[in-house]
């Protein structure tokens, strides 16, 4: 395939990411996309790892309880949210994103990071739920890793409102809602990078981008 | 605003793709990676793998194939075929899909419905109904790739499934599959009208303008094998079709890389 050629020119060969895998989420396609970049996976849920690895996917399927039970139970939610609030490259998808907000309306009472402000909802309204397919991004304004274009979702809740000091592209369902987050080297996004064809590997491939340079000190932190 | 997807769906059997009319008569289409990526490139918003081995012997490749799929997709896999429980699921999701179908498993055991959407999500959970038209009106289930006639009612099933947990219902008409007769749009406006979740259309598609009915009809998505296999339509020509009879669809971004690609 082309994408591992065109990771290697971007000079992503040689990273190595650290997957969070806690047992819950289904891992296999996040795993394939770093690969056809010439990226190599390891699977963890060591605390230290989610401490120290230089790059860290959090990946999330299934239910925001299970979710944060399943992180909370290896003991992983407080050094994840500490790399989070630091801005240290982390790339959270789906329901990952969501498990950065305080507590969800699908699972009331469960804790989640808190490492963002906002309110995680169901959709309402008449539209279909999950909201399933290829739906329109809005990047955030003042130039980031998204651009325009069209990601894959499958979500049936979402955060309704970016929080502030990061910068927030969106997308409309019925209402529009959070469709990525990024500060510093956290990249969060609602949709699935990693199954929405070239457009995700190539922002998969600027988040690594990004994150390796700053790791190697090329690029004063902003 | 979301686009509506095209999904070629890859009827596998023992590591090839096979095709046949109303579920029989197979005849083989090809190598499942080779279609999958060349549909990917095509323009493809999904795949769909149904595993339709008849014997033991092939069902132990499914996994491989999977896998093989895994490796050279970037859209979402579903897979479904002889899904018979929550172990089932959990190897073919291992193994790389994104989504898994039940079938005749769900229909014997709906509380398994349930118990994969309470592992997964929701939106891992597609339910697959064959449909097939009653001489006195309405839609039977069929079951083990249509040879089996239940007395399920096939809309109210499609809704009970919505209330255990799918995520998505892919309604097959066996009286159009294979036909490229069209899809059955009653039987579309009926299954759509009673559930929540999306519906994808599949069994009859000849051309754009039969998907472009569905979607009408209430379709969320629209599945078709025979024609892009037999290359007299490919995902692009479907996707220009539908968008000029006002259809929002994930157009690729200038087609550049299709032909680079068809160049080397």
């Amino acid at each position: 395939m082309a994408f591992g050629d065109e990771g290697a020119a971007r000079g992503l060969g040689g990273l190595e990411v650290t997957i969070i895998a806690t047992g819950v989420a289904n891992v296999a396609s996040v795993r394939s996309a770093f690969e056809r970049l010439g990226v190599r996976t390891r699977l963890s849920a060591a605390p230290q790892d989610a401490a120290r690895a230089p790059l860290v996917v959090l990946p999330g399927v299934g239910s925001f309880g299970a979710a944060m039970a399943a992180l909370r139970g290896a003991g992983l939610a407080g050094p994840l949210a500490a790399r989070i609030g630091e801005g240290r490259p982390t790339l959270a998808i789906c329901l990952g994103l969501q498990l950065l907000a305080a507590s969800s309306e699908e699972s009331p009472g469960a804790e989640g990071l808190g490492v963002i402000a906002g309110r995680v909802t169901r959709f309402r309204g008449g539209a279909r739920v999950p909201h399933m397919g290829w739906n329109v991004v809005r990047p955030a304004e003042g130039g980031t890793r998204v651009e325009a274009g069209e990601a894959y979702y499958a979500n049936s809740f979402k955060l309704d409102d970016g929080p502030e000091g990061w910068a927030v592209s969106t997308s409309e369902y019925g209402e529009r809602f959070v469709a990525a987050v990024e500060r510093g080297d956290v990249l969060a996004c609602q949709f699935h990078p990693e199954l929405s064809g070239e457009w995700g590997l190539r922002l998969i491939g600027r988040w690594l981008a990004t994150s390796a340079r700053r790791a190697e000190g090329r690029v004063a932190a902003c | 605003m979301l686009t509506t997807r095209i999904i070629p769906c890859l009827d596998v059997r023992g590591g090839r793709v096979v095709k046949g009319v109303r579920f029989a008569g197979l005849r083989d289409a090809g190598d499942p990676a080779e279609l999958a990526a060349e549909y990917e490139r095509q323009g493809a918003d999904e795949l769909v793998m149904l595993d339709v081995s008849a014997t033991l012997e092939e069902r132990r490749t499914a996994a491989e194939t999977v896998a093989r799929l895994r490796a050279v997709l970037s859209v979402p896999l579903t897979v479904g075929g002889g899904v018979g429980g929550v172990g089932d699921a959990a190897r073919l999701l291992e193994a790389g899909a994104d989504k898994v179908g039940v079938n005749s498993a769900a229909v014997r055991d709906p509380e398994l419905v349930a118990r994969l959407s309470e592992r997964f999500g929701a939106q891992c959970v597609v339910v697959a109904i064959d449909a097939a038209r009653r001489a006195e009106g309405g839609w039977r289930v069929l079951v083990r790739s249509g040879s089996e006639a239940t007395e399920l009612d096939a809309t109210g099933w499609a809704r009970r499934c919505g209330e255990l947990g799918a995520g998505e219902v892919l309604l097959t008409s066996w009286d159009r599959d294979g036909t490229r007769a069209g899809y059955d749009l009653e039987l579309l406006r009926a299954v759509s009208g009673a559930v929540r979740v999306p519906v994808i259309a599949s069994g009859g598609a000849a051309h754009a303008a039969h998907m472009s009915e569905a979607i009408e009809a209430g379709a969320d998505a629209v599945l078709a094998a025979s024609i892009f296999h037999d290359g007299q339509e490919t995902v692009g020509s479907i996707k220009r079709a539908l968008a000029e009879h006002g259809v929002r669809v994930r157009l690729r971004e200038g087609g550049g890389r299709e032909r680079k690609e068809q160049r080397r």
